[in-house]
């Protein structure tokens, strides 16, 4: 298993180079290093010296990625991709472009994403597979038959919709909970609450009718005949023998979401006024923080790649017939 | 049998815990707050005001905060020498720091002074003395800090010393000193700091003497430091005098500008003239600070009424008041309605009113709308979601408030900016540019068609009122009734200014060579482009309309959308041919709006901001003549005759002039739009005990439908149960079989 994971990790770096650079092509393609100095200077009185001075400062005023006035390999290595990227491996992300530490930032803001990710992760997995199991249960029923139609209802409604309308219920009429804002601590529970009831009645749908599909496909299978046969309680029979076998598919779409967890919820951050990691990158394409952005972007692609390698990982843990090789 | 019974039973009770736990924390947790409420309880009552930001301040050092969302906390805590009166209008700059408003006096070439109403042309420099108060003293900082001895505490800390220090506020020991004139004019210095990059710093250099060879000294003095090893590397300022900006005493400095420059003042009111310690800047500068973001651009240092103790922009800013404020009174008079408005029943009382004043981060409009409405906000602007809930506009075009926000005790304020949004024609372009008769007649002919009371009534809620010229109200210059209106635009009628018909625009089109829309020359149509930004659905809409207004003509208007650095890029090369801008007023005086269209400041030629590239030389000769005069009658006519000009050659469509809304609830007051001031905050009052009674009025939290959704929950297991029970009897009953 080790030699899998080392070999899977070797993989990960020219996936990382390649992210890298298509961040950096995407990037700059939208944005010269002159925009990204206005951007920093300001809208008003920005002389075309400042600009110079800038980007001077910033390392912005070498070569993209090609520096045809040095020798051998300085070609590549004095240049403005070379220069920014090559920390990112040793994951030292620097300073954004407005000074900044971003590394300080991440750690800031990651605690309230997964206050809100990882209950919503678990109360989420707890309802949405109770939620399946009852309708895989009643299969063929006019209860099957209503949850299928209710999950689809709740499919199709907009996912600003349930946060605005969770907010206009519980908050603006009811006066229940805040509508927005944060606390550190555990008071940010009162905080909370709104954004994980949402998160997870709007996943219901999707997840709830995922997780029958998979659910209605065990039900049928012969080992499930044989434990009914020797009168295991249907209880039972479905929360043990079939969720465990049911595990594989659930986990490949959960294990691999588990790093990206504290990247947060752009939309669900906004709206509730959460000092979270989703909204950072979005920020930082409108400041136009090409460090924010690179360092955000490789930080996700390496969390994706964990998130993969858990999986596999996880898969041995449930199905002892799986072997990494 | 029972097994799957008891498990149900087991689940009941998990779940029967849960919401009494949940309802048991909502109650605990809240005290007998509101439970939506989202401050702390022990915040009830206490006299602090509560807003919102909706986006991280960029820069909080004077010498690079421009922003107007920067400038809502530097402008509590950095005092500049002047300030703008707070009620008076037109605007009118006051001492603050200072004791008085500097009054400059010339010299010639030769060094020598001049008399007063000397010529502009012999005059070479304006000095400037500026005599500050004494006993003004900074906000308790450890970079003041002091042991026993008198050394500074925090001056020499390594890395060992910073281990446990996160922010600001971990540093134990603080200490405070007297303001003293050299701390303004270390700040001056600071706008050519090679690592600063102060916005203001190409635009000062033209005028404080020596600035802009003081940057290259600062840069050489840098770079060999740099050779040297030094790290960090810090320049001491005081090592390297400045020409233009002098010490003359403790309490007295000096500033020298080239020629004459009455709207230097108004730079003065800005926190770029604000004082900055040295003492901040050594202890910022150490080793291991900036790592943990602990920079002056993120921890101001002022003598002002507030200073920052949480900066979090991530969740929330909190200003408190300054201990060591010297204290200010309320002004005892403003201008005509003042007092019958309440803004005088202040006067005289010390200031500042509010302890604390805390900004959360809400990005979007409706949660902030909403706890506005909750009374957890106590002032808000109005959006253009919620515009319709908060106003009305009578037929007869009369705005007022709804009567639910009236009888929530909310009131309404309003004020026209000093800002214009316009339509520019690129004079370069050989279309729409020049200045022959016939571009000319064409640009009025789409001034005419250009709708802007219908724009302001679709697109801003008639929030704003079209423009005659590029002079908004409150500036000098500006004219309002008969005399200020735009005739080849308008003509006054019995209701005032009326947009001419569109056939006179037509007929304008004919005379140019265009009739219907045609060049008479070459039979084609005319197609024009106008480059913008965005292309979202809101966009979409407002370019529909402008295409619509074009179409009036017969003209073909093609919309070329790009992004916000090509648009730049565009203007700044004298590619595009029509285009929309806007300009928000530095200062309240004709200069910062008419050298918008000084030939000399054109933005393809010379990188300025008269993006139209517009050049009359006799606007330019009167723009000269205008730029350094008192306000008085002759300078008025002068303007007269620039708007003249402009109103004839139309470089631009003059769109309109924004009004700011802005919502307050009862127990807010002093509540006076002052667009120009920075440091309102300390003019504000609250009654924080009405506030109390009112949020837990308002925010009485209704529980019954909770218990209707748990009904609900046990109608729908309850079934689910019973059929459960009676599967597994059937198959109880079938395996027994």
């Amino acid at each position: 298993m080790l030699a899998y994971i080392a070999r899977r990790l070797l993989y990960a770096v020219p996936i990382l180079i390649g992210v890298n650079l298509i961040t950096f092509v995407l990037f700059f393609v939208v944005n010269s290093p002159d925009d990204v100095a206005r951007m920093h200077l300001g809208m008003k009185h920005v002389t075309p010296e400042a600009i110079e001075k800038w980007k001077e400062e910033h390392g912005y005023d070498q070569p993209l990625l090609y520096n045809a006035d040095e020798q051998g390999v300085a070609k590549l290595t004095d240049t403005i991709f070379f220069e920014k990227s090559v920390k990112l491996f040793a994951f030292d992300f620097g300073s954004s472009d407005a000074g900044r530490d971003i590394g300080d930032d991440i750690s800031q803001r990651m605690w309230p994403s997964l206050a809100i990710a990882v209950p919503t992760l678990l109360l989420g997995l707890l309802v949405h597979i109770s939620f399946a199991m009852l309708l895989a249960f009643f299969r063929g029923t006019y209860l099957d038959l209503s949850g299928v139609v209710l999950t689809v209802i709740l499919m199709s409604i907009s996912g600003l919709f349930y946060i605005i309308g969770g907010q206009y219920l519980f908050s603006k009429v009811l006066h229940l909970v805040p509508i927005s804002g944060y606390e550190p601590g555990w008071q940010a529970w009162r905080f909370v609450l709104l954004p994980v009831l949402i998160g997870v009645f709007s996943g219901l749908g999707s997840s709830g009718r995922w997780y029958r599909t998979i659910f209605l496909e065990e039900i049928g299978r012969d080992y499930v005949r044989t434990a009914r046969a020797k009168g295991v309680p249907e209880l039972k029979l479905l929360f043990t023998h079939v969720l465990q076998n049911a595990m594989v598919p659930i986990l490949t779409g959960v294990v691999a979401v588990l790093p990206l967890l504290f990247m947060g919820s752009l939309i669900m951050e906004s709206f509730f006024g959460i000092p979270g990691l989703g909204s950072y990158t979005i920020e930082a394409i409108q400041t136009q923080d090409f460090a924010i952005v690179r360092a955000m972007v490789f930080l996700g692609s390496v969390l994706y790649i964990i998130g993969l390698l858990l999986t596999d990982l996880s898969y041995t843990l449930v199905d002892p017939r799986i072997r990494l090789s | 049998m029972h097994v799957p019974y008891k498990r149900l039973g087991g689940l009941g009770r998990v779940l029967g815990g849960l919401v009494w736990a949940l309802a048991g924390l909502l109650l605990g947790g809240c005290g007998d707050q509101p439970w939506n409420s989202p401050y702390p309880p022990k915040q009830a009552g206490k006299n602090i005001l509560y807003s919102s930001f909706s986006a991280r301040p960029k820069h909080l050092d004077p010498a690079q905060s421009y922003s107007s969302n920067e400038v809502v906390f530097t402008g509590q805590i950095y005092e500049p020498p002047l300030q703008y009166h707070f009620l008076r209008r037109p605007y009118e700059l006051e001492a603050l720091t200072a004791t008085r408003v500097p009054e400059p006096y010339y010299l010639d070439a030769k060094g020598r002074r001049l008399e007063a109403g000397a010529p502009d042309d012999a005059i070479a420099f304006s000095v400037y003395d500026i005599e500050i108060r004494p006993g003004i003293r900074y906000q308790p900082h450890p970079a003041f800090a002091r042991d026993g001895q008198g050394r500074f505490v925090y001056h020499a800390l390594d890395e060992d010393d910073l281990e446990d220090i996160d922010t600001l506020s971990d540093f134990p020991l603080t200490g405070s000193r007297e303001l003293v004139a050299a701390d303004y004019v270390y700040e001056i210095k600071r706008l050519a700091h090679p690592h600063l990059h102060s916005p203001i710093f190409g635009l000062m250099a033209d005028y404080i003497v020596g600035l802009k060879a003081y940057a290259t000294t600062l840069r050489q003095a840098w770079d060999e430091q740099e050779k040297q090893g030094a790290r960090p590397v810090v320049l001491k300022l005081s090592d390297f005098p400045l020409q233009g900006a002098r010490v003359l005493d403790r309490y007295r400095y000096r500033v020298t500008v080239r020629g004459k420059y009455p709207q230097f003042r108004y730079w003065l009111a800005m926190p770029f003239f604000a004082p900055v310690p040295w003492e901040a800047d050594v202890f910022y500068s150490q080793p291991g600070m900036k790592e943990r973001n602990i920079t002056l651009d993120w921890y101001p240092v002022g003598t002002g009424p507030y200073m920052l103790t949480v900066n979090n922009p991530n969740r929330q800013m909190v200003l408190e008041r300054n201990p060591n404020f010297r204290g200010e009174r309320y002004p005892d008079a403003g201008e005509a309605g003042d007092r019958e408005a309440g803004f005088l029943d202040d006067a005289g009382r010390e200031m500042p009113f509010i302890d604390k004043v805390i900004y959360s981060l809400e990005k979007e409009a409706i949660p902030t709308w909403n706890k506005f409405l909750q009374g957890y906000y106590d002032a808000s602007g109005v959006s253009s979601d919620s515009f319709d809930q908060a106003i009305q506009v009578g037929s007869s075009g009369s705005i007022s408030l709804t009567p639910e926000l009236r009888e929530r005790g909310i009131h309404l304020n309003t004020a026209v900016a000093t800002s214009i949004y316009y339509m520019g024609f690129n004079m370069l372009d050989p279309v729409v540019g020049g200045d022959s008769e016939r571009a000319r007649l064409l640009r009025r002919a789409i001034s005419i068609a250009m709708d802007y009371e219908e724009f302001i009534s679709i697109f801003a809620n008639g929030r704003g009122i079209p423009a005659q010229g590029p002079l908004p109200p409150g500036i000098f210059g500006h004219r309002e009734g008969r005399e200020g209106v735009n005739p080849y635009i308008y003509t006054w009628g019995a209701r005032g200014p009326q947009r001419k018909p569109i056939e006179e625009a037509r007929r304008l089109m004919a005379k140019a060579g265009y009739p219907d829309g045609r060049d008479i020359e070459t039979g084609k149509p005319l197609v024009l482009y106008l480059d913008a930004t965005g292309g979202g659905p809101d966009d979409s809409a407002r370019q529909n309309w402008i295409r619509k207004q074009f179409a009036k003509l017969d003209i073909q208007l093609q919309i070329r959308n790009t992004d916000y650095n090509r648009f730049q890029d565009k203007m700044l090369k004298g590619t595009a041919q029509i285009f929309q801008w806007g300009w928000n007023a530095d200062y309240p005086d004709p200069e910062n709006f008419l050298f918008l269209l000084y030939g000399k400041n054109a933005k393809f030629r010379h990188n300025g901001e008269n993006a139209a590239n517009y050049s009359n030389p006799e606007y330019d000769r009167l723009f000269e003549q205008m730029k350094n005069m008192e306000n008085g009658p002759r300078r008025q006519q002068i303007i007269d005759r620039m708007i003249d000009i402009l109103r004839r050659d139309a470089p631009w469509v003059f769109g309109f002039h924004p009004k700011q809304f802005v919502l307050y609830h009862d127990w807010y007051y002093n509540a006076k739009p002052n667009l120009m001031a920075n440091n309102t905050l300390k003019y504000k009052r609250l009654d924080p005990l009405l506030r109390e009674q009112k949020r837990r009025e308002w925010n009485r939290p209704i529980v019954w439908p909770l218990g209707l959704m748990a009904l609900l929950l046990v109608a729908m297991i309850v079934p689910a149960v019973v059929a459960y029970r009676r599967h597994e009897n059937r198959r109880m009953l079938v395996e027994a079989d």
